[in-house]
């Protein structure tokens, strides 16, 4: 008998919980999707392939469960919406990043879509190609969501061609110094 | 792609601050209601287990 992958699970609830608060924004709603897509995926599991990715089976159970049952709720408890930016802008703020209240309520303000292609392959490491299958659309669909979520955010941020200078910060310095070097 | 090196630079800001969002929650340690969770499932589980062997003999 091999490993099982129920064992696995526990090592993919951070990750649950930080796509889950991405698509809801909400930290109750949040956990209480994760706690249901985990007892889901348990007595499911027989359906997981062992050796494929396990991150993406649960985050596919995740969204479902999400579009499917606490969409609406949403919207009932949209008033606390602003909870985890308020939480997140308590921070020291000790270098020149792009200001992460600016960024977390321009964030809000993108579709849910873009939201989850954004997080995704932004900050999960999906490939396109997971992201597509995790989200059940074409890659090309996600590619053109990231876009359009990243241009939204540019515009929401007021981060102009000519204003990106001002927003730069040490590790954009790095990058910037990296592509002369390399220049 | 005119100017790709502007464009890759304020990608990676974003994406800076799409990860540092994700990795705060996803660090963050796991509240007890999943654990606790975890060893519900795992005792259900391993009752059943328990109740088929019984049946099976």
């Amino acid at each position: 008998m091999t490993a099982d992958p129920k064992d696995e699970l526990v090592t993919h609830l951070g990750a649950m919980r930080a796509f889950a608060m991405s698509l809801t924004r909400n930290a109750a709603l949040a956990d209480d999707i994760v706690q249901d897509a985990l007892v889901k995926a348990w007595s499911n599991i027989g359906s997981f392939q062992p050796g494929t990715n396990m991150r993406a089976w649960l985050f596919t159970i995740l969204r479902n469960t999400y579009y499917s049952h606490h969409r609406k709720r949403k919207r009932e408890v949209e008033d606390t919406e602003g909870e985890m930016s308020a939480g997140l802008a308590q921070k020291p703020d000790h270098d020149g990043r792009l200001q992460m209240r600016d960024f977390n309520t321009a964030f809000g303000e993108l579709p849910e879509e873009q939201r989850e292609a954004l997080v995704l392959v932004g900050a999960g490491g999906f490939s396109y190609e997971e992201a597509a299958e995790t989200c059940g659309v074409a890659v090309g669909t996600i590619k053109s969501r990231v876009n359009r979520g990243r241009a939204r955010l540019i515009a929401l941020m007021d981060i102009s061609e000519d204003d990106t200078l001002e927003v730069t910060d040490a590790v954009t310095q790095g990058i910037v110094t990296m592509n002369q070097s390399i220049a | 792609m005119s100017r790709p090196d502007r464009t890759s630079r304020t990608e990676q800001e974003i994406d800076q601050n799409l990860k540092r969002v994700y990795e705060d929650v996803a660090n963050q340690e796991l509240p007890s209601r999943f654990t606790d969770l975890l060893e519900q499932l795992r005792a259900k589980d391993a009752a059943a287990t328990q109740k088929d062997g019984e049946n099976d003999s």
